[in-house]
Order: C-alpha cells, then sequence, then structure tokens
C-alpha cells in the first residue's frame, strides 16, 4: 500500500510517542508514582499505529490491557492517559482505571479491559449496536495471543461469525501470554488459522511492518463496514519489555532473542523508509525529541493535577439519579458506608 | 396468593385497571410494552425465538416482533451476556434471558467483572443499562446442577442491581423499571413462581420503584423478611399461624435485593421485635445473612429474640423427591422457626 511521507511521518511522530511514553512509565512506575499494574507495549508500535490509523473516526475500539499506546494513537491527549496511570482526577478514567482501563467515548474508544479475552463478548455487542442501529461502521478489537485460549475468543467469533457483526478481532501476537509462548500454549500456532473454524475471513502478517499493518486492517475494516464480515487479523510482533513494569522478561525468553528482535525494532525500520523517502537525520531527531518533550510534559501534568476526591469515592458506579433506590440501605448498613459510600456521591 | 378469575375483561384504559394473569404472563405483558414503547429494546437469549421460551415468558413475541428484536442466540452464554454488555454500552437495551440461573455462572466474568464494573471504573463516563432475566429455585428434582438460587453472589456485588419480585404485578413493575433503568440490572425470577396468579395492572406505565420493599401482611406479633418465591411460602405460613396458633405475622417482601430497603425491614422489626428471614438459596453468605446483620444493627434495641434464618439446607441438591422436599425452605420449617422465635411450640 501506497502510505504518503507525510502520513508515514505523521504515524512515525505517534510511534514515537509511544515508546517515549512507556519509556517515561516504566520510570515513573519504579519511581512509585504509577501502581497497580503497567503492561508496556515497546516494541508494538507499528501494529497499534498501523491498526488504529485504519480506522474512521466514528469505527469503535475496544482492547485488552496493554493499552496505552491504543490510546494515544487513537488521539487520546498523553496527559490525560498518564494522569490516569498516575491515578489523578484528570485522567481519562477519572483516576478510576488505572493503567489498564483507559477510555474515551468521545473518540470510541470503549476501553482496556483486564480480564483475558473479557473484552471480546463486549465487541461482538458493540458490533450488534451498530447493526441494530444501521451504522456503517464497525468495531476494532485488540487481544493478545494468550487470549486465543479462552472460550470468550470461541463464543465470540462464532456469534460475530452467525450473525454477520462487523468486528475485526485483532490478535497482537508478541510470541507471549505472559510468560508463555505461544507454542506451549496453543495447538496452532499460526493463530489466525482458528478463524477457519468459524467460517471466518483471517490473515495473519507482520505486524512490525507499518504499511502492511495498515492495508491488513483496512482492508478487513472496510470489509466488516460493507458487507458485516467479521476477520480475524494476526500481527506478530514482539514486546522488548516484560509482560509488566515488575516482569524483567528474562525468565522466559533470553537476551539474545531480545536483542535479536531489538534489531528489526518497528520504529528504526519507518525510520529507514523516511530516511529514504528524503527525510534528513535532523528532522527525524527533532521528531524524536519533540516526542519525549511532549511525554515529560504530561509527566509534569499529571504530577500536578489532583488526586480524585474521597467525597466522590462512588462516583459513577450507579447511574445519576439511582441514590433514591439505595435510600433505604442505609439502615444497619457497615460501619463507615454511611460516609464513605452514601456521601461519597451513590448514584449521584 | 389468589386464584380468583379474571376480574375485568373490559379493555378499559384507565389507569387503574387490573386483570388477573400469571407471573409468567405479567413478565411477557412487561416485555411486549417495553418493546413496542422503546426501539432500542431488544430480547436475547436461548430458544426465546422459534422455541418461544424454554420457560414460555416470550412465547408469541418473536411472531410479534420478529427475529431482529427476539433473538435466538448459541448456547454461549458468556458471550451472548457480553454481548448484551456492549450493545447496552452503545445505547441499547438488550434484555438477556438465561434459561436458569445455574447457567449464568458460566456468564459470571461477564456479569460481575465487566457489567458491575462499566459505571465506577470508567469513572461514569459510559453506562451499562443491560437486563438479565433468569430463574432460580429448586423443587421438580431437578437435581444438584439446575435447583440452586444465587441472587445473594450477585447482590453482594457493588455495581449490580438484583431485584426479585414475588407477585404477578411486582414481575410486571419490577422487569419495566429494570428495562428503564440506566444500570445493569439481574431480574431473579423463579422456576415455581411462574404459574402463579395475581391482579396486574394493565396501564403501560405502571412501574413498581426499584429499591422499595412492600408490606405484603400487616401483622403485629413478629415479621417474615423473604423475596421471590420464599414470600408465596411466607405469606402461607403466615395465613396458618393465625389460623393455627393465633399468631399475626407481618411478611416484608423484599422486593429488591440491591438496593435492599433496609428501612422497611426494621421498621417492621421495631414494631413486632422479632423476625424470621426465609430465602430459597443457602443461608450462609447469603441474603438473610446480610438481612441478620442488618436488622441486629438497625434493630438491636427493639430485638426481643434472635435473628433466625430459614433457606436451603447446605448440601447440594439431592434428586430423590423426599430427599429434596426435606432439603428446601418449606412452610413447616418455615412454620416451626416462626414458633421457636415466638418461644411457642408447634
Amino acid at each position: 500500500m501506497e502510505i504518503s511521507k507525510q502520513t508515514l511521518s505523521r504515524l512515525y511522530e505517534q510511534m514515537l510517542l509511544i515508546r517515549s511514553f512507556e519509556t517515561a512509565s516504566e520510570r515513573e512506575y519504579k519511581a512509585a508514582l504509577i501502581g497497580g499494574y503497567c503492561h508496556l507495549s515497546s516494541g508494538q508500535e507499528a501494529a497499534t499505529v498501523g491498526s488504529t490509523y485504519a480506522l474512521e473516526a466514528d469505527d469503535r475500539l475496544i482492547t485488552g490491557y496493554r493499552c496505552h499506546g491504543f490510546a494515544l494513537a487513537r488521539g487520546v491527549p498523553p496527559e490525560a492517559v498518564m494522569a490516569e496511570l498516575f491515578g489523578r482526577a484528570g485522567g481519562c478514567a477519572h483516576g478510576r482505571g488505572g493503567s489498564m482501563h483507559l477510555l474515551d467515548v468521545g473518540r470510541g474508544y470503549f476501553g482496556g479491559w483486564g480480564i483475558v479475552a473479557g473484552q471480546l463478548p463486549i465487541a461482538t455487542g458493540l458490533a450488534l449496536a451498530l447493526v441494530r442501529q444501521q451504522r456503517r461502521q464497525c468495531v476494532l478489537c485488540e487481544l493478545g495471543d494468550g487470549a486465543v485460549n479462552m472460550g470468550a475468543w470461541h463464543e465470540s467469533l462464532n456469534l460475530a461469525s452467525v450473525w454477520q457483526l462487523p468486528v475485526v478481532f485483532l490478535v497482537m501476537n508478541n510470541e507471549y501470554g505472559m510468560g508463555t509462548s505461544v507454542e506451549r500454549a496453543s495447538a496452532v500456532t499460526d493463530l489466525h488459522q482458528r478463524a477457519a473454524a468459524y467460517g471466518m475471513r483471517s490473515e495473519r502478517i507482520d505486524g512490525n511492518d507499518l504499511p502492511a499493518v495498515i492495508e491488513a486492517t483496512s482492508d478487513l475494516t472496510a470489509a466488516a463496514r460493507d458487507d458485516r464480515t467479521p476477520s480475524v487479523l494476526e500481527l506478530v510482533t514482539y514486546r522488548f519489555r516484560g509482560h509488566s513494569v515488575a516482569d524483567p522478561g528474562l525468565s522466559y525468553r533470553t537476551t539474545e532473542e531480545i536483542a535479536e528482535h531489538a534489531k528489526h525494532d518497528p520504529l528504526q525500520r519507518v525510520r529507514a523508509t523516511l530516511v529514504a523517502a528524503g527525510v534528513s537525520e535532523d528532522e527525524l531527531n527533532a521528531l524524536a525529541a519533540e516526542a519525549e518533550q511532549r511525554v515529560l510534559a504530561a509527566v509534569e501534568w499529571a504530577r500536578a493535577d489532583a488526586a480524585p476526591e474521597v467525597s466522590e469515592l462512588a462516583k459513577g458506579m450507579y447511574a445519576p439519579g439511582s441514590a433514591a433506590q439505595f435510600a433505604g440501605m442505609l439502615a444497619g448498613a457497615p460501619f463507615g458506608e454511611r460516609e464513605l459510600v452514601f456521601a461519597g456521591g451513590l448514584g449521584q | 396468593m389468589s386464584t380468583v378469575e379474571t376480574v375485568t375483561n373490559e379493555p378499559s384504559l384507565e389507569p387503574q385497571a387490573t386483570e388477573v394473569m400469571t407471573y409468567r404472563e405479567a413478565l411477557r405483558l412487561a416485555l411486549r410494552e417495553e418493546l413496542q414503547r422503546d426501539e432500542h429494546v431488544f430480547i436475547m437469549g436461548e430458544e426465546v425465538g422459534v422455541f418461544e421460551g424454554a420457560y414460555k415468558v416470550t412465547a408469541g413475541l418473536m411472531a410479534e416482533f420478529g427475529a431482529e428484536r427476539v433473538r435466538d442466540t448459541p448456547i454461549s452464554e458468556e458471550g451472548f451476556v457480553g454481548a448484551g454488555v456492549g450493545a447496552a454500552m452503545l445505547g441499547e437495551r438488550p434484555v438477556v434471558e438465561i434459561m436458569t440461573i445455574n447457567f449464568l455462572l458460566v456468564a459470571m466474568d461477564q456479569v460481575v467483572n465487566h457489567a458491575a464494573k462499566i459505571g465506577a471504573m470508567f469513572g461514569g463516563q459510559v453506562r451499562c443499562p443491560l437486563v438479565i432475566r433468569t430463574p432460580n429455585g429448586a423443587g421438580n428434582q431437578l437435581t444438584a446442577q439446575h435447583s440452586q438460587s444465587f441472587e445473594g453472589w450477585f447482590a453482594s456485588t457493588p455495581g449490580l442491581k438484583v431485584v426479585a419480585p414475588a407477585t404477578p404485578a411486582d414481575a410486571k413493575g419490577l422487569l419495566k423499571s429494570a428495562i428503564r433503568d440506566e444500570d445493569p440490572v439481574l431480574v431473579v425470577e423463579n422456576l415455581a413462581i411462574y404459574k402463579e396468579r395475581g391482579e396486574v395492572p394493565l396501564d403501560p406505565e405502571f412501574l413498581t420503584p426499584i429499591g422499595l420493599a412492600n408490606v405484603a401482611r400487616r401483622g403485629s406479633d413478629i415479621t417474615l423478611v423473604a423475596h421471590s418465591y420464599a414470600t408465596v411460602r411466607a405469606l402461607h405460613v403466615a395465613e396458618r399461624l393465625a389460623r393455627d396458633h393465633g399468631v399475626d405475622a407481618e411478611v416484608v417482601d423484599l422486593r429488591s435485593l440491591r438496593p435492599l430497603d433496609v428501612d422497611t425491614v426494621a421498621e417492621s422489626v421495631a414494631k413486632t421485635s422479632r423476625a424470621v428471614c426465609i430465602e430459597e438459596g443457602w443461608p450462609s453468605y447469603g441474603v438473610t445473612a446480610e438481612l441478620a446483620a442488618r436488622i441486629q444493627k438497625a434493630c438491636f434495641d427493639y430485638l426481643d429474640a434472635p435473628v433466625e434464618r430459614v433457606g436451603m439446607a447446605e448440601v447440594p441438591l439431592p434428586y430423590a423427591k423426599q430427599l429434596e422436599l426435606a432439603a428446601m425452605p418449606g412452610e413447616d420449617r418455615i412454620e416451626a422457626a416462626v414458633l421457636a422465635t415466638l418461644g411457642l411450640r408447634a
């Protein structure tokens, strides 16, 4: 697929932003400013940026928990993502979700979800809603290679196929589900082949090849939009860091293996393409410096942002107007429930 | 429960007009009215369409509304409950039928880990107006895997709402309230209760509010607290107590388990000073456990006896009829619990 120099350059900026963001996330996690789980996607930038680029503005995106990159690629401001990682009120989930549960409904991003394959049934439901509402839009549902071994994968692919739902299941095959390699976990290692069991179209491509990712995702999302054809797209990629920041990622793979993959860093590949297209090294270095500055600014913004108020502990849990339904539940409530939950915005 | 004949055949549009119908028919009426009212409402589940429902609640609805709005699913509870979650997040109003609550366990992840979390985990920026309807209950020799009552499990989960109507009127009113609610609501029905009859308001705007218990029988000597089919049993027992023992029992029908209307329960217990809580499920960590804890706290100074509980014997339900009956919270056992709590002999 022919990608213009301008587009490639813009996508390269996104990839740089994600790489810088992940590097900063690891740093801030180790400085204890980010807590919980923190799953980095360094090495998967081409797959992330290319697949997201293929989406129209009104398509819907849903992902698993390795989702910083997808949020950024979809246009969520890095400040809102970093603030979420910092557990701040200005985070994109108001400090309620953290690293795994980013969200931006306005940008059609229906969340990062933390239970492996749990987002797949929801993706079929989003697609069902699009059909019911007669919208010519599609759903891109990201999952990891580990998720294909869940029952939810089987049920969702079958349902999508039986009901002809406009959803593309995007398998980010980074070769390991946590520390278990695809070979050790899946009877069929060409994961996309499983789609055949559901009469579903599928492809497996090099996920670090940005133009190839754009082309394949564009084809499949177009088929989903135009003909309600669901599909599986397997992007073969690699994560440079561990499963999460807490995992050095070395007990199940060798430093040699990681170094070998680093030679094929998707950022370097795109950079080489841009150089070949006549972009100067200075310009590219400037883009990298800019991305880093953008992330540093996001970190500063997040650091300065306020923590959510305890007086809003129960915010959002129930729809506005639900408080009256719960009024009778205060009698005999456990110690502290009145102050924390009822006064904490329950159903308001 | 009353089994009187239909009180009116008039096609009256008066808001107070009622008709005697079964619980099952009341649910169907609620579904039909909501399907007519809002095009975003649709039904999905196993055998809800062509088969007309495993328990016939949806009978006739596919013929009336089409296969798109009364949607048969494969046997994939996790898959289609999750599809309901996703559709609800995009503004649809899915009403998902699970054939019995036993099968809801394979969709537990979607209910508890997903639907229940959406409001809070994303800071209230997206809602999940999903309804799941499913019957609990035992009594048909369906044995260990098909005779359970898990509503307490779901009611213990913040983010969910759980209702369990005991009368045909509330079956209609609560299902309609659930469909119109902005949050995920589990509507717990019951296998034995489907055939119960009662007067049901015909007004399409008749709603039973979520979170409001109902004093189903006024009394002064003791409070029986129950929900769903246990309320039916409690009302029968109350009549027996009045007839055979001169005991005037008050029956509080919870109607809603989360939110739980402890106010109404506490008001009753403050008056009677004694409470027996009844459920179809296992009491340990159950609905009655929650009630006992809250009653002792809210009514500590009023209680003249420990709060008693009656539920399913804590065994996987056996097949043999005698064993099954012995395990269930039958009227004899409830009556015995009431008399013991009153310090009376059977």
